[in-house]
């Protein structure tokens, strides 16, 4: 179990292949990207602040968690911080399961929990300024699920 | 500072703790963390204790329902008591992922 939390890009695609090539007995492999939109032209990037250590210890505490509810062979988390511009890569998630419910259920259950326990906060960096992204009261209601 | 200052404060009934501030909340009070020597024993305490400070302080916490606080890189409550806390943190709701 991978989690990496870090200013520098990353390809997704050798990350897959990577995390593809090391896993053993697994019959399925989910990944999920999160990108930064452009809002139709409106924004010019976006700046990730976070918490040094606690981040990485709330991430760890998340996939612990998803990998005592599902059957996981492997998980990954890559999330980035600092500076980004539209259309970089902003995370990454990939679980890899004997069968696809379970591999497709974890990555689920880790991009909700990212979103509003792992101490992140975006910012927006626009044409006509700057604003800090307002948690969603749907993201909260989305941990209800599991 | 340091050790002695520790010592001190802990003879006088009194804690040091390493208050850390994240975006917006980080923003208004103007700096990303400072070292306070506190007698209050809960979050709500010591959440009283800095809006009385100054006004940007006040500024930060005027509305607690939009803040989130985590007692040694663990979310908590406003409610929690502060002994034996080395370092808390307030911000805003997460918005990672």
């Amino acid at each position: 179990m991978r989690v990496a939390v870090q200013s520098q890009p990353f390809d997704v695609g050798a990350e897959v292949s990577g995390f593809t090539a090391k896993v053993r007995g697994a019959g399925a492999v989910v990944s999920f990207t999160g990108l930064v939109r452009d809002e139709g032209g409106n924004l010019s990037g976006m700046e990730i602040e976070h918490y040094p250590g606690m981040t990485e210890k709330a991430i760890r505490g998340i996939v612990e968690e998803a990998v005592s509810r599902w059957s996981l062979v492997d998980a990954l988390v890559i999330h980035r911080h600092g500076k980004l511009a539209p259309g970089e890569a902003i995370m990454m998630v990939a679980t890899a399961a004997p069968h696809r419910a379970d591999a497709f259920a974890a990555a689920e259950f880790l991009m909700d929990y990212l979103k509003s326990r792992a101490p992140f906060w975006k910012k927006e960096l626009g044409v006509g300024g700057e604003a800090w992204v307002a948690a969603k009261d749907a993201d909260e209601d989305a941990l209800k699920r599991w | 500072m340091g050790v002695f200052f520790e010592v001190a404060a802990f003879l006088a009934g009194r804690q040091v703790i390493d208050v850390l501030y994240f975006a917006w909340v980080r923003e208004r009070i103007g700096l990303p963390r400072e070292r306070i020597e506190t007698s209050a024993t809960t979050v709500a305490e010591l959440v009283a204790e800095l809006r009385a400070r100054e006004e940007r302080y006040e500024a930060a916490f005027a509305d607690l329902s939009s803040l989130r606080v985590a007692l040694d890189q663990e979310l908590s409550s406003f409610d929690a008591p502060l002994a034996g806390v080395r370092e808390i943190a307030f911000f805003p709701p997460m918005t990672g992922g």
